[in-house]
């Protein structure tokens, strides 16, 4: 699949922004007056951003509010709706820690809420059939994984944040090895495809068109096949090894701002890989 | 609403004879030029004339070759176009309600002022049916020519999709595949119309006719083949004479 920076960006900074709010709803000490305020802010901030970038992968962006109203079977939809019940739940949860009375029970809501939101943004791609890659139940889990590693990460809590970091190292690692047998293990080939494997081994000849079209621009994304270890092993160095060791070796509590900077390009490269490396069978068709 | 329909009253679709398809291209063209002036918006081109042409086509024809276990292999010409699915993927990603499949008669369609252009159902379509027009902002697809197939200014011989009506080979039937008793399933029943991709669960309407085993030369006599040998091995005549001439210099 075509790795489009503006997806690449959305389910970045709004993974990391759920996945903080997460923290900061849950935490048995959450933070009060102004401090509550900044954190909210910054969350909100990332949340809103990734939204934005969102939007602007729609080419009509001037109906991008028709997008709430097929909730009852699209996950896009829900998505947004997730999204708008999480950030008016969290105003209302930030709102009783400026108060200095924190509604707790309305913090984990919102936590859940969160979490639901990305669990929702990961649905979009683990719904789709036609990509064997994310069709599977680890897409949502290492979304949600990244989500709130990134959170712990940003909120400063180091023991979780070490531990989350090699869970979702693990996951990630798993995910790629077995993601590559998915397509494979699915059954589509060019045989299925087309019909005719019981006429003999059927093979691409020639294609419909001789320039490039929309589907191989959109869903034939050859490119990353190439460089696939090493960008997987930069990845891994970036997003989880680098970061571990320099919580390790430092061993403060406050924000790291290395740490994150280091955290958020591994996810970045992750997330270009999760695209990048899928393949649709419509590239069957085409014999790639 | 995205939800797809429990039951459809009828299931229009085609049936394409992969035995019979030339691969002349003529079904795109005519469904290009078709659906080009019908849509609410032209089926747009980008840089058309350029060094790097590419435009929205709701039908495009592959070609592969199959190769047996034994004997010669074969091209296979193999026009692709909307399935018009039972259970169409397309239609249930849709966040806005664009994206519909009607009950009456089984037509997947795109409602085209209400496409946000996000493109998730043309990643959701197994076949790569779906296209964005790079110039209105929204996807288009095949509509089975569902404003002629109704039309009852055309004649009564035009009311079928372009691509049917236009088709040399005679490869491509239209019709409705719930009715056991139709044209099109009668023939599906005879030649073993095949789904493709039935592995992604999509329960396509379109049914695609395998092609028929080829003759093979092998182990075969022709009896016309010794008439066809060379008559002359020797040059005769004044040829001959300058041949045995060059040859003695």
């Amino acid at each position: 699949m075509h790795p489009a920076p503006s997806l690449i960006l959305f389910t970045t900074l709004s993974g990391l922004g759920f996945g903080l709010l997460a923290w900061l709803c849950v935490t048995l000490s959450p933070p009060e007056g102004m401090a509550a305020l900044a954190w909210l802010a910054l969350a909100y901030a990332l949340c809103l951003s990734g939204l934005a970038a969102s939007a602007m992968h729609l080419i009509r962006r001037e109906r991008a509010l028709k997008a709430f109203r097929q909730w009852r079977t699209s996950w896009l939809s829900r998505e947004a709706w997730a999204a708008l019940v999480t950030l008016l739940l969290g105003g209302g949860f930030g709102l009783s820690l400026l108060l200095g009375h924190p509604l707790l029970p309305l913090g984990w809501l919102t936590g859940l809420a969160a979490l639901g939101t990305v669990f929702c943004t990961a649905m979009i791609y683990a719904q789709l059939k036609s990509v064997p890659r994310w069709h599977h139940g680890s897409t949502p889990a290492l979304f949600l994984a990244y989500a709130l590693t990134g959170g712990a990460l940003l909120y400063g809590q180091t023991w979780p944040t070490l531990v989350l970091l090699a869970l979702t190292a693990a996951l990630q690692i798993w995910v790629w090895i077995d993601g590559d047998r998915r397509l494979a293990r699915s059954g589509t080939t060019l045989a299925s495809a087309t019909g005719l494997g019981t006429e003999g081994s059927p093979r691409a000849l020639f294609p419909p068109h001789t320039g490039s079209n929309y589907l191989l621009r959109e869903m034939v994304f050859v490119v990353a096949r190439r460089h696939l270890l090493k960008l997987r092993v930069l990845a891994v160095l970036l997003a989880f090894a680098l970061p571990a060791a320099l919580l390790l070796a430092t061993a403060v509590s406050y924000f790291n701002f290395i740490c994150l900077a280091l955290y958020v390009a591994g996810v970045l490269l992750s997330r270009w890989l999760f695209f990048a490396e899928a393949e649709h069978v419509v590239g069957l068709y085409y014999g790639r | 609403m995205t939800d797809l329909p429990s039951h459809t009253e009828r299931q229009l679709g085609l049936v394409i004879d992969l035995d019979t398809c030339v691969g002349c291209h003529a079904c795109v063209v005519a469904c290009k030029g078709w659906n080009t002036q019908s849509q609410p918006s032209p089926l747009s081109d980008q840089d058309p004339r350029g060094a790097a042409p590419s435009g929205t086509f709701l039908n495009r024809v592959h070609a592969y070759e199959v190769t047996p276990q034994t004997g010669a292999a074969q091209v296979v010409h193999f026009p692709k176009s909307c399935l018009h699915c039972a259970d169409a993927p397309c239609v249930t990603v849709c966040p806005t309600g664009a994206s519909f499949k009607r009950a009456e008669d089984g037509i997947v369609l795109v409602n085209e002022s209400e496409c946000i252009g996000c493109g998730l159902c043309a990643w959701a379509c197994p076949y790569g049916a779906r296209e964005m027009d790079m110039a209105e902002g929204v996807m288009k697809k095949c509509t089975l020519c569902v404003d002629r197939i109704y039309n009852e200014t055309l004649p009564e011989q035009d009311r079928e999709p372009a691509c049917v009506r236009t088709c040399p080979a005679g490869a491509r039937h239209f019709g409705d595949l719930s009715d056991p008793e139709s044209a099109v399933s009668l023939l599906v029943e005879a030649r073993g119309g095949m789904d493709l991709m039935p592995e992604q669960g999509t329960r396509p309407a379109n049914k695609y006719l395998p092609p028929r085993p080829r003759d093979s030369w092998e182990g075969e006599v022709d009896l016309l083949a010794p008439w066809l040998e060379p008559v002359a091995e020797e040059p005769r005549g004044l040829l001959g004479w300058i041949d045995r001439t060059l040859a003695r210099l």
